[in-house]
C-alpha cells in the first residue's frame, strides 16, 4: 500500500505547486479584485483575507488542511486509466492522460485513502477538478467505490470532498457514465449498513459528480460560493435563452432551496467534520 | 411541419427511390389488370419487392454511429406511449409525484404484460409539436424522477417487477430543474434503484442520454433496441467541447462508441433487441413484438431469483464496470507500516 505523507506529501505538493501556479509575490483576488500578498493567502488556507473568496486548492493541499498531520495513507494509487474507446480527439487519450499526470503530479482525478481527523479514523476521498476537470473516469469510479466498500467493511465514517467541472470523462464514454451507477450502488449498501457519509462540495461540483456521490451524503456541506449543479450554466442559458439569476447554482442557492445542510468556511471545515462525526458516533 | 410529413433520413434515399418505383409499377399493374394484362409486370413487382427488402437489410445492417443517432431520433419511431398500446394489455397511468407537478416527460403506471402485473416507467418525447413541448422533448425535470421513484417504491412494496423504457436526450437543463434539485434526485434514484427489492428490466428504446437516462436506468437487465445509443454525453455536446463545434457531431458519435453493438461488446448492455428491417419506424408492430418477447423472457427469469440474491447480483453487475489498469507497483509497498495496526489489508 502506498503511503503518502510527511516528506513525500510535501515534496509532491511542492512539485505540483511549482507547475501549476505562476510564481509571483502578489496576486489579484477573483472575488474583490484586491491585490493580495500571495504568502498571506497561502497561510490563510487559500482564502482571501479581504472578502473570504475561496481560491481553489489541490487535493494534496486539502488533505493537509483537513486531516491530522501525517495520518493520510493513500490507497490504490496503482490504478491507471485504460483507453477502452481508443479515443482520439486530435490527441490520443493516453497521451492526454500522461500530460495531465505530469502537469498535476496526480495519477488521476481522485485520491482515496484513510486518515484521522481530530483523532477519529475515517475513510477519505477527494476529486481534484484540476485533472481533466475532475471528471469521472473508470479509475475515479473504481477508487471511490473501493473506498466506500472499505468504509462499509470497516464500519468507518466516510468523507468525500468533491470538485468536478463536469463529471463526464468523454474519452471513456459509457464507462464514465456507469461510474455514477457503480459508486451510487456502493453508497446504497453503505447507507443500508448504517454508515455515515459526509459530502463536502467545493467549487465546482457539476454534472455526473453532483448527480451521484456528491449529493448522497447523510450530511452535505459546501464551501461558500461554490458552483454546484447538474447542467452547466452555459448549457442552460442556451436552452432557456434567458439570463440566469444572480447567484444561480451557488452554494447559497442550494442552501436556499434545501439541497445542502450548511455552508462552511474553509477554516472551519476540519472542526465541523469532526463535530458532525462525533454526533453520529455512539 | 415535420410532425405531419414523414421524416426522411438522407442515407435512406435509395430506399425511398425504390419504394417510389415500386409504387409506380403497382399503379401500372392496377391499370393493366383493368385491361386484362398482368403477367409480366407482376413478376417485376415481386422481384423489386425482394430487392427492396434486401436493400433495407443492407443499409440497416451497417449503419454508422451518426446514422444510428438519426434513426434513434426518427420522428416516426415508436415511443413509450406507442409501446404501451402495442406491448401491454392494460395500462393504468399514475401521475402524482406528491411534491411539484406531473412531469409529462416520464410516464408511470400499472400495466399488464401477458399474465404479469408490472409497474411501468418510461420517458415520453411526444409525437407532434404540442406534445413535444409538453414533454420537453423527453427531458425530465426532478418531479419526473421523483414520480418514478415513488412508483418504484410501490412496486417493491407489492412485489411488482419494474419495466423502465429509456428514451431521452438528457435530463432537462433549466432554471427550475436546478432549483428543484436535478442533481440530487438523479443521485437518489441511482442509489435507490440499486437497492430496490424487486426485479427491474430496463430497455433503451431510442436515445440513452447520459444522467437523464441513467436516472431511470439502474436494473437487473439492460436491453437496447438495435438502432439506439446510450452515451455519457450527446454527440453534439461532445463535439462542441472537444471539436469546438456541434457540426462535428458525426465525428464525436463515432469516437464515443455508444451504439447497441458497442455496448454489447463492452458488456454494458445484456442484449440487443432486433428491429424490423429498415428500422422500428417502418413497423411499430414488429418492433413491439420483439420488445415484448425480450421483456417476458427476462422477467420470467428474474421472477424466480430470491430478492437478496437479486440485489446482490445487481450490485455485482455495476460493481464490475470500468476499464483500468492495475499495476503491482503499489502492492510492492504493502509492507509499509500501517496506521496503528488496525487497518485491514486493502488490496
Ligand atoms: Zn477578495
Amino acid at each position: 500500500m502506498a503511503k503518502i505523507g510527511g516528506d513525500s506529501l510535501n515534496s509532491w505538493h511542492g512539485h505540483s505547486e511549482l507547475k501549476r501556479v505562476p510564481e509571483g509575490v502578489w496576486m489579484r483576488c477573483d472575488g474583490c479584485s484586491a491585490t493580495l500578498f500571495r504568502k498571506q493567502v497561502d497561510q490563510n488556507d487559500k482564502v482571501c483575507p479581504e472578502c473570504n473568496h475561496h481560491f481553489p486548492v489541490t487535493a494534496v493541499e486539502r488533505i493537509n488542511q483537513l486531516l491530522d498531520q501525517d495520518t493520510y495513507e493513500d490507497w490504490f494509487s496503482n490504478l491507471q486509466p485504460a483507453d477502452p474507446l481508443q479515443f482520439d480527439d486530435r490527441r490520443p487519450y493516453p497521451e492526454r492522460v500522461k500530460a495531465e499526470q505530469e502537469r498535476t503530479g496526480l495519477n488521476e482525478a481522485a485520491l482515496v485513502g484513510q486518515g484521522f481527523i481530530k483523532g477519529i479514523r475515517i475513510v477519505f476521498g477527494i476529486t481534484d477538478s484540476n485533472f481533466i476537470m475532475g471528471s469521472m473516469g473508470s479509475v475515479v469510479g473504481e477508487k471511490l467505490t473501493r473506498a466506500v466498500e472499505a468504509a462499509t467493511r470497516q464500519k468507518l465514517p466516510l468523507v468525500i470532498v468533491s470538485g468536478s467541472g463536469g463529471g463526464a470523462r468523454m474519452h471513456e464514454g459509457i464507462f464514465s457514465l456507469m461510474q455514477m451507477a457503480k459508486i451510487s450502488t456502493a453508497l446504497g449498501r453503505y447507507r443500508r449498513e448504517g454508515g455515515l457519509f459526509i459530502s463536502v462540495l467545493t467549487h465546482p461540483t457539476m454534472g455526473g459528480v453532483a448527480a451521484s456521490f456528491a449529493s448522497l451524503g447523510d450530511i452535505i456541506v459546501a464551501e461558500p460560493k461554490a458552483l454546484v449543479g447538474f447542467a452547466g450554466p452555459r448549457v442552460i442559458e442556451q436552452t432557456v435563452r434567458v439570463q440566469l439569476p444572480q447567484g444561480f447554482q451557488t452554494s447559497e442557492f442550494l442552501l436556499e432551496h434545501g439541497f445542502i445542510d450548511r455552508i462552511v468556511h474553509r477554516r472551519d471545515l476540519r472542526s465541523m467534520i469532526a463535530q458532525l462525526i462525533d454526533y453520529a458516533m455512539p | 411541419m415535420p410532425s405531419f410529413s414523414e421524416q426522411r433520413l438522407p442515407f435512406e434515399a435509395p430506399i425511398y427511390e425504390m419504394e417510389l418505383r415500386l409504387g409506380e409499377m403497382e399503379t401500372q399493374y392496377a391499370k393493366n389488370r383493368a385491361v386484362g394484362d398482368t403477367s409480366k409486370i407482376g413478376e417485376q413487382i415481386r422481384r423489386l419487392r425482394r430487392e427492396l427488402a434486401a436493400l433495407k437489410r443492407e443499409i440497416y445492417s451497417q449503419l454508422d454511429s451518426w446514422q444510428t443517432v438519426q434513426v434513434s431520433r426518427h420522428q416516426q419511431r415508436p415511443q413509450t406511449r406507442d409501446y404501451l398500446d402495442l406491448v401491454f394489455e392494460q395500462f393504468l397511468e399514475l401521475h402524482g409525484d406528491r411534491a411539484i407537478g406531473d412531469d409529462k416527460a416520464i410516464v408511470t403506471g400499472l400495466a399488464h404484460l401477458d399474465d404479469m402485473k408490472v409497474m411501468f416507467i418510461g420517458h415520453q418525447k411526444g409525437k407532434n409539436l404540442a406534445e413535444r413541448t409538453a414533454c420537453h422533448f423527453g427531458c425530465a425535470h426532478p418531479e419526473g424522477y421523483r414520480k418514478a421513484l415513488l412508483k418504484m417504491r410501490f412496486a417493491a412494496k407489492f412485489g411488482l417487477p419494474i419495466i423502465s423504457f429509456i428514451d431521452t436526450p438528457g435530463a432537462y437543463p433549466g432554471i427550475s430543474a436546478e432549483e428543484r434539485g436535478q442533481a440530487a434526485i438523479i443521485a437518489e434514484s441511482l442509489m435507490e434503484m440499486s437497492q430496490i427489492r424487486t426485479p427491474i428490466v430496463c430497455v433503451v428504446i431510442g436515445e440513452g442520454g447520459s444522467g437523464g437516462a441513467l436516472g431511470i436506468g439502474i436494473g437487473d437487465r439492460l436491453g437496447m433496441l438495435e438502432h439506439t445509443y446510450y452515451s455519457v454525453i450527446s454527440p453534439e455536446g461532445c463535439a462542441s467541447i472537444l471539436w469546438k463545434g456541434s457540426e462535428h457531431a458525426p465525428k464525436a458519435a463515432a469516437a464515443l462508441k455508444f451504439t447497441s453493438r458497442d455496448l454489447l461488446r463492452f458488456g454494458i448492455t445484456d442484449e440487443i433487441i432486433p428491429e424490423p428491417s429498415g428500422g422500428a419506424h417502418r413497423d411499430h408492430r414488429e418492433a413491439a413484438s420483439n420488445l415484448k418477447s425480450f421483456l417476458l423472457r427476462n422477467l420470467r427469469e428474474l421472477k424466480g431469483v430470491p430478492l437478496d440474491d437479486l440485489v446482490d447480483r445487481r450490485y455485482e453487475k455495476y460493481r464490475k464496470i470500468g476499464a483500468f489498469v492495475e499495476s503491482i507497483a503499489a502492492a510492492e509497498l504493502l509492507d509499509e507500516p500501517q496506521l496503528n495496526g488496525k487497518a485491514e489489508t486493502m488490496v
